[in-house]
């Protein structure tokens, strides 16, 4: 058993990392590890659990920011968001139903170290966008703050993007501050019903660049529409979904807009907010996707446009199921095959069809391959090469998370 | 600046035929009175004549005159349109100017992914104006947007007057290429969302020139919305405006802009466009909705209700554009207007969280009794951006340096209050010997760390930004304490 330390503010997560200087040791940090399943595995010496260095420490939904430790639970935060009809605008996306885990959501800190961001990505931005500032513990044992408490801010590197995402490999946070955003009080869909995909991306593109204000669009081929908890959707028949968010009444007037814009295409139905907001949670969470846990799931980024393409060529090479998110650029992937994820073939489609445009993530991989898959896509040599000398540069002794996102970073 | 090194100086003649050996013709520039050109950027109190002038015209140029530098020990300035309020292209005495002017075609308009790709030394408003025929605009837009390059906004992150809702140029851009000082060539992001790896897009924007030069970018279009409307609002107080703000937001209400303006903008504004701005109010207050139409229109109510009982004393609905861009014409016109009634002012940029605006302008005030100077304030209420203008008279001596003192205090009221010393014009040399007002020196180690990562000679660039150059081998010493633990206290399981 690897020894497990707890600190429980700042000051002692400091001297963990001076302790770990000092005798050499490496350190995995970790929320509540609701998403450790979530890229490499770490080999370290200690684990550090950070879910005692929690709580919200300012909240000012008047500025429309707040200010949290690592350790807080999403739900906390959420629940304190949502007195003040607030929210975080990325939809922190919760995977444990995909690993077979518990229904933990998680913590702040590891929503924010994973970068990852639901159906919204496409018109609010991901974590990375609401991410105003940061303080943690460098690989120097340095308690160090980077960008501040306001929305405008352009003093000095924006560090705090390039901590979002990082996986807990630059340092160890000890407090985020992000941007809140209110919640709409509406939500619809507009359903349009048994396209193919290379139309549904069409129309998904028409949707948002129409002056609707579409916030998301996803679409669900007729394989996958009978997997949704939701039963919303008519089984069998391909949905494409475009989520309308704002104020009531006028959600509905800009869905009946839309919808005589579409109107060359059959088929339409609106869903109504109490339906759509569990959709699109199921749509951002892969949900889908959680009956068989031992199945390779990818999540490819492309331009939306080569979505199609992309799935076309997959076809010939192995069987699989999927969904658009993203308006075509967000592809879910799941493999019928317990055996194989299909790296070399998914990344090799990618590199042929849309050259650097693009990246595959291996969001689940099978028990048999967890040490010898690599989830993310390899870096091109010279973008490696940055990347190590920024790992060198704030945590040269590379104590933590070693190997969390590529071998040696 | 940094101390010139003579032995460069002295060696320029070499550097001029290795230069034209990488860029041919008119495109190395050393005759002194055309070098005159590049001396200051839009921060004209700071000047400096480069050494030698670089313009390339490709990628390939680009990254040769960088791998040259690097392997000679040129400092380089890359610049845009030369529009910084910052001086973030000031440039040096023994270094080059990068400028990347030729770099002006619009490469590829994709209305599928609803982007653009586009050279650095395109315009902002360039962009726009592409795209604008087929429904679609650029969102960031700095007022300098007719001359400002988007190579150059990337650099500072430039922001407009529609940043709460829209966000600034980093939630903007999808991709850049940019050169390294060794003359590596990255590329990152691109037409797809989340770049693997560690987010360097998001760290080189807003880097101000310090860690790579922007050679190509990739931005975010976005459909024109079907109506925009304003309101204009007077207020007896900027208390009550404040409290206007508060409930909007409140509400849910993201408007796409929110600006104030106290007594002595309005005025120079009013008496240089003449658009009706109410005279006897001590602030307004612009809030323009935009998107669909029975969207906009609903919020309009609420919003004229809310201005209502926050107590505006004159309350004005825009009803057709002409009506929206005259609300908006004083505004934008409140920097030349501010020029009109003092011989010299100096504009300020820092950001504080909203509410303490009233406090703020308060103290303000009582500064400018303090130093004798006149300070209008204009306030991008939407994102907390404080753009005070210092009213001074250069040619009276002394008088410069009062009003930059003056800004100096205000920049650290900006910070005491929990704001930051810059909102969007930038750090440049203006506001480097601030920095540690608002960061620890760990702080700013670690910011000149991530320096080091990407140029570890401290040649491009140097002297903006920090108040000290960075020192990368001593930065990057770990002071460890033999091999046992100090920390016996910590709770171990």
């Amino acid at each position: 058993m690897r020894e497990v330390w707890k600190p429980q503010n700042v000051s002692e997560l400091q001297s963990a990392i001076k302790d770990a200087l000092s005798s050499q040791i490496t350190l995995e940090l970790r929320g509540s590890g609701s998403k450790r399943r979530l890229g490499r595995k770490v080999h370290s010496n200690v684990l550090v659990d950070l879910s005692r260095i929690s709580g919200i420490t300012l909240y000012e939904p008047e500025e429309m920011i707040i200010t949290v430790r690592p350790g807080t639970p999403l739900a906390e935060i959420e629940a304190a968001l949502a007195q003040h009809n607030q929210r975080l605008a990325f939809d922190p996306p919760s995977y444990v139903a995909l690993w077979g885990a518990s229904s933990d959501h998680g913590t702040i800190g590891g929503a924010m170290m994973t970068g990852r961001a639901g159906s919204r990505r496409l018109t609010a931005g991901g974590p990375r966008d609401h991410c105003l500032g940061v303080k943690a513990v460098n690989g120097f044992g340095e308690i160090c703050a980077a960008g501040g408490r306001v929305v405008k801010n352009v003093t000095g590197f924006d560090i705090s993007k390039l901590v979002t995402g990082s996986f807990g490999t630059l340092c160890a946070v000890s407090e985020l501050t992000l941007k809140t955003h209110p919640t709409p009080n509406d939500t619809v869909t507009l359903a349009l019903l048994g396209l193919d995909d290379v139309t549904a991306v069409d129309t998904m593109r028409q949707a948002m660049s129409s002056s609707c204000q579409v916030s998301a669009a996803a679409y669900l081929p007729e394989q996958i529409t009978n997997h949704f908890a939701n039963n919303t959707l008519p089984p069998h028949i391909s949905a494409t979904l475009l989520r309308l968010d704002g104020f009531h009444p006028t959600t509905r007037a800009r869905a009946e807009t839309l919808s005589n814009q579409l109107k060359s295409i059959d088929g339409h139905q609106l869903i109504p907010c109490t339906e759509s907001r569990p959709l699109w949670m199921e749509i951002s969470n892969a949900q889908c996707f959680s009956q068989n846990i031992e199945h390779a799931l990818w999540h490819i980024s492309v331009p939306p446009k080569n979505g199609p393409e992309i799935i076309d060529h997959l076809r010939s090479m192995f069987k699989f199921d999927y969904y658009f998110d993203w308006a075509g650029g967000g592809i879910w992937v799941e493999i019928k095959n317990q055996s194989h994820d299909y790296s070399t073939e998914i990344r090799q489609t990618i590199r042929d069809l849309v050259g650097g445009d693009g990246h595959a993530t291996l969001m689940r991989t099978p028990h048999d391959l967890i040490d010898v898959a690599a989830p993310f896509q390899p870096l091109a040599p010279e973008i490696e090469a940055i990347t190590r000398r920024i790992k060198s540069q704030f945590d040269p002794m590379g104590i933590f998370n070693p190997g969390r996102m590529y071998k040696g970073i | 600046m940094p101390t010139p090194n003579s032995n460069l100086i002295a060696r320029r003649a070499e550097f001029v035929s290795a230069l034209r050996t990488i860029v041919p013709g008119e495109g190395v520039i050393d005759d002194t009175v055309a070098l005159a050109a590049y001396e200051c950027d839009g921060l004209t109190a700071y000047r400096q004549k480069p050494m030698i002038a670089v313009l390339p015209e490709t990628v390939d140029q680009v990254s040769e005159v960088l791998r040259y530098c690097h392997n000679v020990g040129l400092k380089v300035v890359p610049r845009g349109a030369g529009t910084s309020l910052s001086g973030g292209a000031l440039p040096l005495a023994d270094g080059i100017i990068l400028g990347l002017g030729k770099f002006n075609k619009i490469l590829d308009v994709d209305y599928e992914n609803q982007c653009a790709v586009v050279q650095p030394g395109v315009t902002n408003l360039a962009i726009t104006h592409a795209v604008t025929n087929d429904g679609f605009y650029y969102a960031p837009d700095p007022s300098s947007q007719i001359a400002c390059s988007i190579g150059g906004n990337v650099a500072e992150n430039a922001g407009g007057v529609h940043c709460l809702k829209y966000g600034t140029t980093t939630n903007n851009l999808m991709g850049v290429e940019i050169v390294l000082m060794d003359g590596t060539v990255l590329r990152l992001g691109g037409k797809s969302l989340n770049e693997p790896g560690l987010d360097l897009l998001g760290v080189i924007c807003g880097s101000e020139g310090l860690l790579g030069v922007v050679t190509e970018v990739t931005v975010r279009i976005l459909p024109v919305p079907e109506i925009r409307r304003a309101l204009l609002l007077g207020f007896n107080s900027l208390e009550s405006a404040g409290t206007c703000v508060s409930s909007i937001i409140g509400q849910g209400i993201i408007p796409a802009g929110m600006e104030i303006m106290d007594k002595l903008a309005i005025e120079a504004a009013e008496a240089f466009v003449n658009v009706g701005y109410p005279l006897d109010a001590e602030a307004i207050m612009i809030v323009e909705l935009d998107g669909s139409a029975p969207e906009v229109d609903h919020l309009i109510d609420i919003v004229h209700g809310l201005a209502k009982d926050s107590g505006a004393t004159s309350l004005r609905v825009s009803n057709n554009e002409d009506e929206r861009l005259s609300f908006w014409a004083g505004r934008k016109a409140a920097f030349p207007a501010i020029g009109r009634i003092s011989p010299d002012y100096y504009c300020i940029d820092g950001t504080i969280p909203r509410r303490t605006l009233p406090e703020v302008l308060t103290r303000i005030n009582k500064m400018s009794d303090e130093y004798n100077l006149r300070v209008a304030n204009v306030f991008h209420a939407g994102d907390g951006n404080l753009h005070p203008m210092v009213l001074y008279d250069a040619s009276i001596p002394g008088e410069l340096e009062k009003a930059e003192k003056l800004g100096s205090d205000i920049l650290t009221l900006c910070v005491d209050v929990g704001g930051v010393l810059t909102g969007e014009h930038g750090v440049g040399v203006e506001k480097r010997d601030l920095m540690e007002v608002q960061f620890s020196s760990s702080d700013i180690d670690q910011q000149q760390r991530l320096k080091c990562a990407f140029d570890d000679q401290g040649l491009l660039n140097p002297g903006k930004v920090f108040p000290k150059l960075c020192r990368c081998a001593e930065l990057g010493q770990v002071h460890v304490h033999g091999g046992k633990l100090r920390f016996p206290e910590l709770d171990r399981l």
